[in-house]
């Protein structure tokens, strides 16, 4: 691998087996994995209740992903300022935002983290430090770049993180926004999540080369590359370079390459619309599953037990149970709520 | 002693500036040329100097991560201005502006809230030709969520600019350097509250209401004391705030003259001028209007470059003059 090719980390057949957890706190792995199976199972809840009708709206799910927004999340604060785009729910959840918020809020309910007024592709919650997410794809990075910088006037220590995917590095504004950051040394982490496809294109019919950290050479900002199904190796690099961050070097780029293993929307794989993605290529990837391979490590460190994840699987499912029902029950929002948050204060027109 | 001082419609921009560095923390100001002494007039010289680079700062090229900044700046607490020295450069960003700054409010159930200002300036004539010189209000206009003001006065432009910064909403300010020129005596400056700013009448009439905003408003006024001249009392409104629109200071005064002009510096079709005789048309009985209402605009092409073809598409005073008297004519 270089800043040029990805390597073995582009082959679906390698990297099938327990992460590396020498030296490891086992009370922070279980914390991960926790995480990590909470946000797989909402996810894969949300698969079923979209194919089923219940939700009326588009859902970008990210299962085989859920590696880096917990590995990168663990070394941030409330107060830092997190931005993402359409494939954001990993994102949120793993800044320990509401279960039952994200629920309502896909559900279009008046208690939804976005007062019902935003769905899955439209995400907020201020005070766990999620600044927002929206569906446009390079939409958040220059955001994420002025937050860093507002975190920089006010003399914090605080930064932004910017999470973005390979179709979005085919926009100008995260170049734009790089080299932005770069000029004004401004508190950012770019995180960009290469699952190598954008919608349906693989990145191959895309892009040249299929390594992002080359746009980070390009724009003289430090990077790391990393196995982004190894949670160890995200939460390590992302703490090295949020230190770095946050003792004012600069922005810092990080590239976790992954794989998404439903198609672009929805529950569907999209095996038959997607361009280079077939049966046997998802069943590869699934074998570098970030989830399966956490615990693998834990349970050959024989810190993790097979009743151990049972309970854990039965009280996640419990949880979305409950976060979901309570979900279905509450209330819509009102019709004042379409004119009442287009300005700070509402229009009135004769 | 005379509490007021005298300026021009630049250096009352300026003392926007000055004031809004000096009093709020919170405001910073980024975009092309704000290191040159000559971009943008005289409406920000030394401020650099005066406040600093980290909060006036000159920017790359990058008018999309620039202003996409300022949104992401104004998330987070601060009160950015994002300056572009021609309107027409900022069309790479009307994603940071249109489905970012916009949107992001009602997105996010009213708990987000990006309350920066972009000011934009048309900057028009002198040759420069079809992507120097446009005048894109209609088009800002038309987006819930963004407010738009223009300044045609020395007061506006400097109080119009302090109340976009202090609003809390995203606002478009875009000013025009062919009014940098006018001069006024201003008292010192107290805080607006946008929201309730709009419309104002700015010459009382009784036979025609004319109708503009920025640079137009000075093509009313012009032709409104050379319609004087010749006995017709025209009434002049100036705009000031074109989203969200409040026309009913434009209704009230065509109730009383029976009569629509509307001036626009923008092109004709799904023009702001547009916007204003649909306003009053659906608001007013057809039978108190002595005209059908009328509007001088640009003519639906780009800038030309050569000046005899500029002399041809920039509406005049004159140009208001006579369609005054067409609409005054039996």
């Amino acid at each position: 691998m270089s800043w040029r090719d990805l390597g073995d980390l582009a082959d679906p057949s390698k990297y099938h087996d327990a992460i590396d957890i020498r030296g490891k706190d086992p009370a922070g792995l279980i914390s991960h994995l926790r995480k990590m199976v909470l946000i797989r199972m909402a996810e894969q809840h949300l698969a079923v209740a979209r194919k089923d009708g219940l939700i009326g709206g588009p859902v970008h799910l990210g299962v085989g992903q859920e590696a880096i927004a917990v590995g990168v999340s663990e070394s941030l604060r409330n107060s830092d300022t997190v931005f993402g785009a359409h494939r954001s729910h990993s994102h949120l959840l793993a800044l320990g935002s509401s279960l039952h918020g994200l629920f309502a809020e896909i559900l279009g309910k008046d208690t939804g983290l976005s007062r019902g007024l935003g769905g899955s592709m439209h995400l907020w919650d201020g005070p766990r430090g999620f600044y927002g997410s929206v569906p446009i794809m390079a939409g958040t990075v220059p955001l994420a770049v002025g937050a860093g910088l507002a975190a920089k006037l006010k003399g914090t220590d605080n930064l932004s993180v910017s999470y973005f995917g390979d179709g979005a590095v085919e926009e100008g504004a995260v170049h734009e926004s790089l080299n932005l950051a770069r000029m004004l040394e401004a508190p950012v982490l770019f995180v960009v999540e290469n699952n190598f496809f954008a919608s349906h294109m693989e990145i191959s019919l895309r892009q040249p080369l299929n390594a992002m950290t080359r746009f980070a050479a390009a724009h003289d900002v430090p990077c790391e590359l990393v196995d982004g199904n190894d949670v160890v190796a995200v939460h390590d690099a992302a703490a090295r370079l949020i230190a770095q961050v946050r003792s004012g070097a600069g922005p810092r780029f990080l590239e976790a390459v992954t794989f998404r293993w439903y198609g672009h929307v929805d529950w569907r794989e999209d095996v038959d619309v997607g361009v280079n993605r077939s049966v046997e290529h998802l069943a590869s990837w699934r074998a570098r599953d970030p989830v399966a391979r956490l615990t693998a490590a834990l349970t050959a460190a024989a810190v993790w037990s097979a009743s151990q994840h049972a309970d854990l699987i039965a009280d996640t499912s419990r949880a979305i149970a409950e976060a979901w029902d309570q979900a279905m029950r509450d209330p819509w929002p009102h019709a004042d709520t379409l004119l009442d948050a287009v300005y700070t204060q509402r229009a009135e027109r004769s | 002693m005379n509490p007021t001082q005298h300026y021009n419609y630049g250096t009352a921009i300026l003392a926007a500036f000055e004031y809004l560095l000096a009093t709020y923390p919170e405001v910073f100001v980024m975009g092309q040329g704000l290191w040159s002494p000559w971009y943008v007039g005289n409406s920000m010289t030394e401020l650099d100097k005066k406040f600093g680079k980290h909060r006036v700062i000159d920017t790359p090229v990058s008018e999309l991560a620039v202003t996409g900044a300022g949104v992401g700046a104004a998330l987070a607490g601060m009160k950015p201005i994002i300056v572009h020295p021609r309107i027409d450069f900022m069309l790479y960003a009307m994603d940071a502006v249109v489905n970012q700054a916009a949107k992001w409010s009602h997105m996010f159930g009213g708990q987000a809230h990006p309350g920066v200002t972009i000011r934009a300036i048309i900057n028009r004539g002198g040759e420069q030709g079809a992507q120097h010189s446009q005048a894109l209000h209609a088009w800002f206009a038309h987006i819930p969520g963004l407010r738009v003001v223009m300044p045609a006065t020395v007061s506006d432009a400097r109080d119009l600019l302090v109340a976009a910064v202090l609003c809390g909403d995203p606002v478009m300010y875009i000013d025009d350097r062919w009014l940098y020129e006018l001069e006024d005596d201003l008292d010192p400056i107290t805080e607006l509250t946008l929201a309730t700013e709009g419309p104002r009448c700015l010459a009382s009439g009784s036979d025609i209401t004319i109708v503009g905003a920025g640079y137009s408003t000075k093509l009313a006024i012009e032709a409104c004391q050379a319609l004087g001249g010749q006995g017709v009392s025209a009434e002049v409104i100036d705009l000031r705030v074109l989203n969200p629109f409040e026309p009913k200071a434009i209704i009230a005064s065509v109730q009383k003259t029976g009569r629509l002009l509307v001036v626009d510096g923008g092109t004709r079709n799904a023009g702001f001028a547009g916007e204003v005789i649909a306003s009053v048309a659906e608001r007013v009985v057809p039978s108190i209007m002595q005209k059908p209402p009328s509007r001088v605009t640009l003519p639906d092409a780009p800038a030309p470059t050569s000046r005899v073809l500029e002399r041809v598409y920039y509406p005049t005073a004159d140009d208001v003059v006579r369609e005054s008297l067409t609409l005054m004519s039996r």
